[in-house]
């Protein structure tokens, strides 16, 4: 057998190297449900807001990033399928209609505030809005469901799949309003601060109530998981970061609440990955238990996604941070196609 | 119902219908026409972002180095419309992409390994570049240089037609598999990379990658210069929409011809590759000597479900199917339909095909017209024209979707060719309720999705005319041409 490209064809690069793409899934769910998360938000606190000059300068807030946090989610999943597509066939095929709905809720987030400006028409206007608020609550809490259903093994209709989904809806609204109060003025950013400090107790709250819950039924072996060390490291951690993060926020300051907040998130996909490894996928009606190695591609297959994927998501990192770079500073309210 | 039971025996094989009396559909038919529909709705939006991307760059450049309304004005409309665009392909894409898991499970974890590198490198390297720079485009004029500003119109426009090449790569090799070898994998038989030279670069890809980017220029082009007729129309010495009208025509003058000549060798490559759709495509049902129908229409109307030579009023050419099949030979012997166990729907293919080629041929006709009257210098004066090419501008987007058509429901039963059938890809726990309620909810919200759209089409160009000192465009009755023209979605 030839060797394309020089890449090794019955050996992966390196012997951890599905642990790797493991990890970097992972990776690419915690930008997801970090940078889209705090887009979420501002769809949700987007309801709070009467007056039509702050709406617009909510949507100026996200309007240039939002496109391109969402695609994290792209990133995701087609690297769940190139690394270990039986995991990706099965999530989707044993949540059918939860896949469907969020994509649909994110289908409605999405075009909501791209035709609102369309047209000055205040029925219009208040149809795009509705699409864009319902969208913001629907798509991270049925994403959360689809989470707590795949990590917990216990069916999408059941009480820790829906905590998980409500925890993201919380931790969403979380990031949304520090991601606001550091990004504008000091009136919208007061109101902010104390919509924050509402959201990030009801999140802490809604953990403590999920992990309760998760540890008295033990669903999906996940009990021992969450008091190990690392489990409680983590858990800890996120009661650190939100706590730390109200005493900034009533400070008012407002960039290092950002900081913390974003780690509520990040710390929430590490516990999915700490629940999940090393199994990759939990039985369930449709297939066996799987294991990372179980279901992970074969050698020339993960080689070359690692060598010619590796590069280019150092890449696209890079511009993102451009991209926040253009866009850092406070909200100028602009409209498309300035 | 025998009716509504023949129509679905049509579209989608003899047994496929449901029996009249279930509530809902099948999950298979049901997951089959999902994916179809939301194909076609998501590849109105995919092309009009690959189409468009070559004028927002001229525009762009064009604007920025020249600092002329003119262009400004142009650049500032199309992009409008591509930034609503690149949303409605985004929303309509994520869905596209999780059917995979969703519908087809089978179909993801046989070809995961084949498929999911190619997804992922669209994702990671067409994607980001796509709308990190959509968002500079968009809201970075005055916070980047003029020089970056132009960059990041070229990288979106670059992003597109990567986006186009990796998808293809996939589609392609779901025509022509190559490159693997089948393992067994957790108890199943999947398909495991081998040579992903022979993979990815399919001679298959080459076809559809030049096919389907010009398709989607010139579906783009004829809409642009369908907009810019109409606003001519309404008012003749629009000096923005004079040149928006001229360069469209000017690249139609290219991609049309080039499209028909590239359309009959691909239509080669398709008989050398894939015998039955090409039999298909041909209504050839007996294995021999195969005529070329230039021209066809049913003498009654069982002709249209089922088209056999006999029954069509057709032009043809004595054998020239052969000869164009094999490259010379008036005597080549094709395959005809009867030698195969199950044949996708002959209709659908056969009908699709004969519109494309038949739009093909038009848009020609309409290029080299347009190209006489700026030669002549009476371009804007032509109200027959600027009528012609109103009508026009749907048309593209109709030869693009047909061709689509033959491309896949040419290639059924089969969704790998002779690897995995459709029906071995379909989810087996999806139940006919689940199925049916995501196909009701897709149908309506994707007809709405697509409505939305065609308004905010029509808002932009009334909000033009407003600007252009139109009045009539601001009163109540608008009876422009925009918001009827919907026959091709």
């Amino acid at each position: 057998m030839i060797e394309p490209l020089f890449i090794p064809v019955e050996t992966y690069l390196v012997p951890s190297l599905p642990d790797v793409w493991f990890g970097v899934v992972m990776f690419a769910l915690a930008m997801y449900i970090v940078l889209d998360g705090f887009d979420f938000g501002i769809g949700m606190l987007y309801a709070t807001r009467d007056n039509d000059h702050e709406r617009e300068t909510l949507l100026a807030a996200f309007g240039p990033i939002w496109d391109a946090n969402e695609v994290w989610l792209i990133a995701f999943g087609t690297m769940t399928l190139a690394a270990f597509p039986d995991v990706y066939s099965r999530l989707l095929a044993d949540n059918y209609l939860i896949a469907l709905g969020f994509v649909l809720a994110l289908l409605f987030r999405g075009i909501g505030p791209e035709l609102r400006e369309q047209r000055e028409d205040e029925h219009w206007q208040r149809a795009c809005d509705y699409s864009f608020v319902g969208g913001s609550v629907l798509a991270p809490f049925l994403f959360g469901v689809l989470a707590g259903s795949w990590v917990f093994s216990v069916g999408a209709l059941s009480l820790p799949a829906i905590l998980t989904g409500v925890g993201l809806v919380a931790v969403s609204a979380v990031t949304g309003a520090a991601f606001l109060a550091a990004k504008t003025g000091p009136a919208l950013a007061g109101e902010m601060r104390d919509l924050g400090v509402v959201a990030t107790l009801a999140y802490l709250g809604g953990v403590v109530v999920l992990l309760a819950v998760v540890v008295w039924t033990d669903a999906g072996e996940a009990a021992g998981t969450i008091l190990s060390a690392p489990g409680i490291a983590i858990v800890g951690l996120s009661v650190v970061a939100g706590l730390s993060g109200i005493v900034l926020a009533l400070r008012d300051r407002y960039r290092a609440w950002l900081a913390t907040a974003l780690a509520l998130p990040t710390l929430l996909s590490a516990l999915v990955a700490l629940l999940l490894y090393p199994t990759i996928y939990p039985a369930t009606a449709t297939g066996l238990e799987l294991t990372v190695s179980d279901a992970v591609v074969s050698p020339l297959a993960l080689n070359l996604t690692t060598v010619l994927g590796f590069p280019v998501l150092v890449v696209v990192l890079w511009y993102f941070k451009f991209l926040y770079g253009v866009f850092s500073g406070p909200i100028e309210t602009e409209g498309y196609g300035a | 119902m025998e009716s509504a039971t023949n129509v679905l025996d049509v579209a989608f094989g003899a047994g496929a219908a449901l029996d009249g009396t279930a509530l809902f559909l099948p999950a298979e038919l049901a997951s089959r026409v999902q994916f179809g529909w939301t194909i076609s709705v998501h590849i109105l939006f995919a092309a009009l972002s690959i189409g468009l991307a070559p004028f927002i760059v001229y525009f762009t450049w064009k604007a920025v180095r020249t600092d002329s309304e003119r262009y400004e004005r142009l650049r500032s409309f199309w992009l409008k419309v591509f930034a609503v665009g690149f949303v409605m392909g985004t929303v309509t894409g994520i869905p596209m992409s999780f059917q995979f898991g969703t519908n087809f499970p089978q179909f993801s974890a046989v070809a995961g390994e084949l498929i999911g590198g190619p997804l992922a490198f669209e994702a990671k390297m067409a994607f980001f570049l796509e709308a990190v720079f959509l968002g500079v485009l968009l809201f970075g004029r005055e916070r980047v240089s003029d020089r970056l500003y132009v960059l990041s119109s070229a990288l979106v426009g670059f992003g597109a037609w990567l986006s186009g090449f990796w998808i293809l790569v996939v589609n392609a090799w779901m025509q022509t598999p190559k490159g693997y070898e089948m393992i067994t994998r957790n108890g199943m038989e999947v398909a495991q990379l081998t040579d992903p030279i022979a993979a990815f670069l399919t001679p298959r890809m080459t076809w559809m990658y030049v096919h389907m980017i010009n398709a989607s220029v010139i579906a783009v082009a004829l809409l642009v210069a369908g907009v810019a007729a109409y606003i001519l129309w309404k008012k003749r010495d629009a000096k923005a929409w004079q040149t928006a009208l001229k360069i469209a025509i000017l690249i139609l003058i290219v991609a049309a011809p080039l499209q028909a000549v590239h359309g009959d060798a691909y239509a080669r490559h398709v008989e050398d590759t894939q015998p039955q759709k090409f039999a298909a495509m041909e209504g050839h049902y007996e294995t021999g000597t195969a005529d070329l129908h230039l021209f066809a229409v049913p003498t009654d109307l069982s002709a249209l479900t089922d088209p056999r030579a006999e029954n069509l009023f057709t032009i043809s050419l004595p054998r020239v199917g052969s000869f164009l099949a094999s490259g010379g030979d008036f005597d080549a012997e094709v395959i005809g339909l009867n030698e195969y166990e199950d044949n996708p729907p002959v209709a659908l293919v056969f009908w699709s095909f004969r519109l494309m080629v038949g739009l093909g041929f038009l848009f020609i006709g309409l290029a080299f017209w347009g190209g006489y009257l700026i030669y002549r210098d009476r371009l804007a004066d032509s109200s027959r024209y600027l009528k012609a090419m109103i009508l026009a501008s749907p048309l593209g987007y109709a030869a693009l979707l047909t061709g689509w058509y033959v491309t896949e429901i040419g290639r059924q039963p089969w969704v790998i060719q002779d690897v995995l059938k459709t029906s071995e890809a379909v989810s087996s726990t999806l139940t006919s309720t689940e199925a049916t309620a995501s196909l009701t909810a897709f149908v309506v919200i994707y007809i709405g999705l697509v409505l939305a759209a065609l308004y905010t089409l029509r808002w932009l160009i009334e909000g033009e005319l407003t600007e252009l000192g139109v009045t009539e465009s601001a009163t109540d009755h608008w009876y422009g041409p925009i918001p009827g023209v919907t026959s091709d979605d």
